[in-house]
């Protein structure tokens, strides 16, 4: 693929970015990332991305680790070796459940809660030794850019930044797109 | 409602005095025969709830029939003359068991609107007027309570019986006795009429800071509420566990549970918000309520969703730690109500916590009004029937059933609750004036 070029407009404050985000979008240009240092409110709504489905992960992996509770316990304490241990009734599961709902809430919690957060790092390819991905050092801490892809339109698209505020505008080579 | 409420309670106080000391017999008879039938159907034959039955046999026998004496009098034998008090206790019950619901609803919306002042929260200020309609109802419905209580004496509380406390009376129970510094009839009722003055006190005083916040030109009464409500909360928690030894532990006089005031809180709590919410929707379907948006609705679905699983929570604590230890003079409770009230008991679990669990769980459901007034209906008949699993099996036993006195009360004490409240909400703007954070929360978005 041959180098594209991208449009690097840069920003000092996010009601500014929100407004620009706003404004770019309604020129239907496509917005190809924004890079923040903190966490804008509405700002993927303002980008129009679609809604997190990782809530829905979480409640599979719950009832992932609740049977995994269940099944195991159920194995070792009443059907493998079903020992009178304190006069508990291992007869059947349900008649010594109270005993193993603790274990059962946790496993949930820790199913739930630990497979969401590797998911959460699969979908958003964060791992140790990740090359970083920041077009610009000044956007983890007081800058914010929106970066977009130029299609032989970049005139228009500098003016149309400049309008929303943007204080500095570089237009870059893109060697890959990750 | 009060009406057809009235006329069932009164039908449940006849049907109930309509066996008396010379048909009990007949009357035992009749229930033995349906009672076989079950036992054959149903057929649990495991191991565990066989011991389980010996074991409470001996304790309720030992429990309810040390008050009773030795000896049968009358002509009727020890079964009769319990049975024949089980059957009088039943219209008591559930008139007590009603009105304490609706009382424990308007009590638990206090708790949340002094929480809301206390915590300066910024989301509810356009609900507190819903709120203090909600808890207009406090003051009368506590004094019915203790007029009930009063009333029913020892049909309810058999700690109330004569001779309990005398030494070598038939009804003599030395627990009992030993319990009578705090269980006697005068200190019961100079302590309800504390817990309730204290409550109506507060209520009187922040629906007064509130109204007159609405004219004011600074915020002083705002600071007032602020600095009552915080006592209130110090006032409330001491108060509310008393409040649940006394009016609902001590039907149970020789049972304890050290987190039983949590208990009820949490179920108070939770039924509160419910009723909070549920009244906003209906108001706001009426279109009295426009500053209020889906954002509100989805904050309080989501109280009703947390401490559902806060009550279910507390529920587990208590019945998993005696059942754990097994330790007899503790567990008579709950096996009694497993064995009598084997889906009461189980069923409110799914009510109160499974079915909110799932339905409140996603973020879009919380939104959707019917879907709150749905899982709020489940929820509130789940705690009624927590309630009822508080204090049937100590007066009724396994003699209960949810029939015309129960229902009746239900909705005698349903119709006063509601006359009460949508009488006080008519009589002040519903939406408070001049509140420091009313502005955020009528812009209040999530």
């Amino acid at each position: 693929m041959e180098a594209s070029k991208v449009i690097h407009a840069i920003y000092t404050d996010d009601d500014v970015l929100m407004s620009a985000v706003k404004k770019v979008k309604a020129e239907k240009h496509h917005i190809e990332e924004i890079y923040t240092p903190f966490p804008v409110h509405g700002l993927d709504k303002a980008m129009g991305l679609a809604p997190t489905r990782i809530a829905i992960t979480a409640f599979m992996y719950g009832c992932v680790g609740l049977t995994v509770a269940i099944v195991m316990m159920n194995f070792i304490m009443i059907e493998d070796w079903p020992q009178d241990i304190g006069g508990k009734p291992s007869f059947s599961y349900l008649e010594n459940m109270p005993a193993f709902v603790p274990i059962m809430f946790e496993l949930t919690v820790f199913f739930a809660a630990h497979l969401m957060v590797i998911t959460f790092y699969l979908r958003s390819r964060m791992w140790p030794f990740k090359k970083a991905e920041n077009p610009d050092p000044r956007t983890t801490d007081d800058h914010f850019l929106m970066e977009i892809a130029v299609h032989d339109n970049e005139s228009e698209l500098t003016s149309l930044l400049q309008d929303t505020g943007a204080v500095e505008i570089n237009l870059v080579d893109k060697e890959d797109a990750h | 409602m009060v009406v057809l409420g009235l006329l069932g309670v009164v039908y449940g106080f006849m049907d109930a005095n309509s066996v008396t000391e010379d048909n009990i017999s007949e009357v035992i008879a009749a229930e033995h025969h349906g009672h076989g039938d079950e036992h054959a159907t149903e057929g649990h034959g495991d191991e565990h709830a066989e011991e389980a039955h010996g074991e409470e046999y001996g304790e309720s026998a030992s429990h309810v029939d040390d008050s009773h004496g030795d000896e049968a009098h009358g002509g009727m034998t020890k079964h009769e003359e319990h049975a024949l008090h089980q059957i009088h206790n039943r219209p008591y019950s559930a008139l007590y068991v009603a009105a304490f619901f609706f009382f424990m609803i308007a009590l638990g919306v206090l708790a949340f609107y002094a929480i809301q002042y206390a915590a300066q929260a910024g989301w509810s200020p356009v609900l507190f007027r819903v709120m203090e309609g909600i808890t207009s109802y406090v003051l009368p419905g506590g004094l019915l309570v203790l007029a009930i209580a009063f009333v029913a004496d020892s049909h309810l509380f058999v700690w109330l019986k004569e001779g309990v406390t005398e030494v070598g009376h038939e009804n003599y129970d030395k627990l009992v006795a030993g319990k009578s510094g705090w269980l006697n009839k005068t200190g019961f009722f100079i302590r309800g009429l504390i817990f309730l003055g204290g409550w109506s006190l507060y209520r009187y005083f922040s629906r007064k800071f509130s109204l007159a916040q609405d004219t004011a030109d600074d915020n002083r009464n705002f600071k007032k509420n602020f600095r009552i409500s915080a006592a209130f909360l110090v006032f409330y928690i001491y108060t509310e566990s008393m409040m649940s030894w006394d009016w609902i532990m001590s039907v149970d006089p020789h049972w304890f549970s050290t987190l039983f005031g949590w208990y009820v809180f949490a179920s108070m709590f939770v039924s509160g918000i419910t009723v909070i919410a549920m009244i906003t929707i209906y108001l706001k379907s009426k279109n009295l309520l426009e500053f209020v948006n889906d954002s509100h609705i989805h904050d309080l679905a989501k109280f009703m969703f947390a401490i559902s699983i806060f009550w279910t929570y507390l529920w587990f604590s208590q019945f998993m730690l005696i059942w754990y230890a097994d330790i007899p003079e503790e567990v008579t409770y709950f096996v009694t109500r497993i064995e009598d009230y084997k889906l009461p008991f189980f069923g409110m679990l799914a009510m109160n916590f499974i079915f909110p669990l799932l339905l409140l769980m996603n973020s879009d459901y919380k939104r959707i009004n019917w879907f709150v007034i749905m899982t709020g209906i489940v929820i509130l008949c789940g705690h009624y029937i927590d309630v009822f699993n508080m204090i049937m099996p100590a007066t009724v036993g396994p003699r209960w059933s949810i029939g015309i006195p129960e229902i009746g009360s239900i909705l005698l004490f349903g119709g006063l609750f509601l006359f009460i409240v949508f009488t006080a909400l008519g009589k002040a703007p519903l939406l408070a004036k001049r509140n420091p954070f009313m502005k955020e929360s009528e812009h209040f978005h999530y």
